[in-house]
């Protein structure tokens, strides 16, 4: 106990997330040839560039105490809405994403202004939510749409070059909006409202907080985030698909709670969501990797580190009541 | 406290009714039932048969809420039972240890949920996501990633079989939703339930082992789940890791929020929820009808459900209140 009072409680999980990571990456080097490399540890944030984006707006919904389920959907259609407006329609791409994003933020505002307004379930709403936007998505189109506009091969072609590191657009895209994430989360006053109000919502009601604005703030930034995401994968594999996203709502909450962030809101760091993807893709890289281990193993490890995470949340919570 | 105005299960039930009435202007054909060899055919039927896991999940899933929870991993265990069944078939074992051993999964997975709910005090979205995310991979683990053909007419039976002409599957499950409300309903466990999920705290101090209660909630609805499993794979006679059960979940959480059941806990209606699962399927087989693409149909079950939660909020049931002299007094 007077160990952990010399740590702030807010930095434990950050380290005991960080320990994880290092764990892991290192027994990976330890087993497995040529992973010990800065190649293989720009891929684990490059290959999962638009998971880790829409994981930063996860971060904070989940910081307020609600949840998004919809994010999957949304980059589904976004990704798809965007191809058919610059293949079909020739929209200038600039355009297309303002669009999308538009799409996705307006989405997300009705869904905020839902759970704020009327006291409904986040989960059940953003549930909703996800059946909209997928619906949506199959509607324009349900088969994938090749985009052949110049501007998408040039954009996903950018690379920053390091002597022998190159680091690839996505990648960038990735730590520029876990730089803002960062920012938005702990540097405004926005981001203090957001961890109030999980906190505690009725004393943020009776501290004279904004708590309306910031839930409806929140799933708007989120829905941002997540049709970003969908234009960023959309960049990477140059083609816009309905079906993208499909589940991923699942593993962007799992990154945020291996990130070390409380589920019941409240608490919470976005350099752990940093940590989180960086750990999400080391399994991922580990069992590419290894080539004996079948794609479902994913899933098993992603849900036994989940479990994990949050026995050690419980266990850190009840030590501090107590 | 008996506010006897309004059957609960009156808004549901007119849905239903309206939905099917709807079916019936646009093709009359939609209300035939034939006879044919001895075996009852059409629609009607077939939204019952297709309707019965669903249904089932649903039972389960309506005592889960019932306390204040929700359980994701209903899905993901449809799948590991559906496994199973495969594995132990193929591997001569009897239709007896099939069974057991499928409602046995079911039941391991929901003391999982159980555990980790009433005694760890974890949040029940959070404690179920974790069997979500690794439940299909373990089911995928199982069969090893193949899709395996069950070949069993007896096991096929429990799906596909008819009893006396009427479908088997449904008469199981509304067999099952009889005992469950006898069960609730003729002693005080229905009343415990409500407590636990109305006010934890209170219930405990009222002397109810709320933890234990809780945890049989999740037990039950995890068992359900691998019956579920059970029927999933007879129907399409093979275990499909990857598919079997999908988005089961959101259908009977759907099923439960619309046959009057609160998502916040405390008060339940069996019947409700059979009925909303019946209004589900009959909302997914319209849209076969209409010819609306299968992709589309995700869309009018959104709308529904958000129509539903809205007039079920506290907010619009006051504005409502002007509109309709109701008394519900607090």
């Amino acid at each position: 106990m007077t160990k952990s009072s010399s740590i702030s409680s807010r930095q434990l999980p950050l380290i005991v997330t960080a320990v994880i990571f290092a764990a892991l990456f290192g027994t990976a080097a330890h087993f497995y040839e040529g992973f010990f490399s800065a190649r293989v540890f720009i891929s684990l944030l490059s290959e999962n560039a638009f998971l880790g984006i829409a994981a930063v707006g996860m971060t904070l919904v989940i910081f307020s105490g609600g949840i998004d389920l919809s994010v999957g959907a949304v980059i589904g259609f976004t990704s798809i809405f965007t191809a058919t407006l610059i293949e079909r329609h020739q929209v200038a791409p600039g355009l297309a994403w303002m669009l999308g994003l538009a799409a996705g933020a307006g989405l997300g505002a009705g869904m905020g202004a839902l759970i704020h307004f009327f006291r409904l379930p986040p989960f059940l709403i953003t549930l909703a939510g996800m059946f909209l936007a997928r619906g949506a998505g199959f509607w324009i189109s349900t088969d994938s749409i090749g985009i052949g506009h110049e501007l998408y091969g040039k954009i996903s072609g950018y690379e920053w070059v390091f002597g022998t590191v190159v680091v690839p657009a996505n990648a960038l895209f990735l730590l520029a909006v876990m730089l803002a994430g960062w920012g938005v989360a702990h540097h405004t006053r926005f981001g203090r409202t957001l961890l109030a109000v999980g906190g505690n919502e009725q004393s943020a009601l009776l501290m004279g907080l904004p708590i309306g604005p910031a839930k409806i703030g929140v799933y708007t930034v989120n829905g941002l985030c997540a049709a970003l995401a969908g234009i960023v994968a959309t960049l990477y594999t140059g083609s816009g698909n309905p079906s993208m996203g499909l589940g991923l709502e699942l593993d962007a909450i799992a990154i945020v709670v291996m990130g070390g962030t409380l589920l019941s809101g409240g608490r919470g760091h976005m350099l752990g969501t940093l940590l989180g993807v960086l750990i999400f893709g080391t399994i991922q890289a580990a069992i590419l990797f290894d080539g004996r281990l079948s794609s479902w193993w994913m899933r098993i490890v992603v849900g036994a580190l989940l479990l994990v995470f949050i026995l050690l949340q419980r266990l850190f919570l009840r030590r501090k009541r107590s | 406290m008996k506010p006897k105005a309004k059957s609960p299960i009156f808004w549901p039930l007119a849905g239903l009714v309206a939905l099917v009435l709807l079916n019936a202007v646009h093709d009359l054909g939609f209300l035939k039932i034939t006879l044919l060899d001895g075996h009852l055919y059409g629609v009607p039927v077939d939204i019952l048969t297709q309707g019965s896991r669903t249904m089932l999940v649903a039972l389960g899933m309506t005592l889960v809420i019932a306390t204040g929870g929700v359980d994701l991993s209903v899905g993901s265990v449809v799948a590991i039972a559906g496994a199973v069944c495969a594995v132990l078939l193929q591997g001569g074992h009897s239709l007896a240890v099939t069974l057991a051993a499928a409602i046995g999964t079911g039941l391991l997975a929901g003391s999982a949920n159980g555990l980790l709910v009433a005694r760890l005090g974890v949040q029940p979205i959070v404690a179920t996501l974790i069997l979500m995310v690794a439940g299909r991979g373990v089911a995928q683990l199982i069969v090893d990633g193949q899709v395996i053909i069950i070949k069993s007419p007896s096991f096929e039976f429990l799906a596909n079989g008819f009893l006396l002409g009427v479908p088997f599957a449904p008469l199981l499950v509304i067999a099952l939703y009889a005992a469950t409300h006898f069960a609730l309903r003729r002693t005080a466990l229905g009343l415990f339930i409500e407590a636990v999920g109305d006010n934890e705290t209170a219930s405990r101090f009222a002397g109810l082992a709320a933890a234990r209660i809780k945890a049989l909630a999740y037990i039950f609805c995890g068992a359900c789940a691998g019956l579920a499993g059970v029927l999933a794979a007879a129907n399409i006679r093979a275990a499909d890791a990857y598919r079997a059960g999908e988005n089961m979940e959101l259908d009977a959480i759907f099923a439960v929020v619309v046959g009057g059941t609160a998502l916040t806990g405390g008060r339940f209606v069996i019947l409700g929820t059979a009925i909303g699962a019946l209004l589900i399927q009959t909302l997914t087989t319209t849209m076969y009808n209409l010819g609306v693409p299968p992709a589309i149909a995700p869309v009018p079950k959104a709308l529904l459900i958000i129509g539903v939660s809205l007039l079920q909020s506290e907010k619009v049931g006051r504005w409502l209140g002007g509109l309709w002299p109701k008394k519900e007094a607090a």
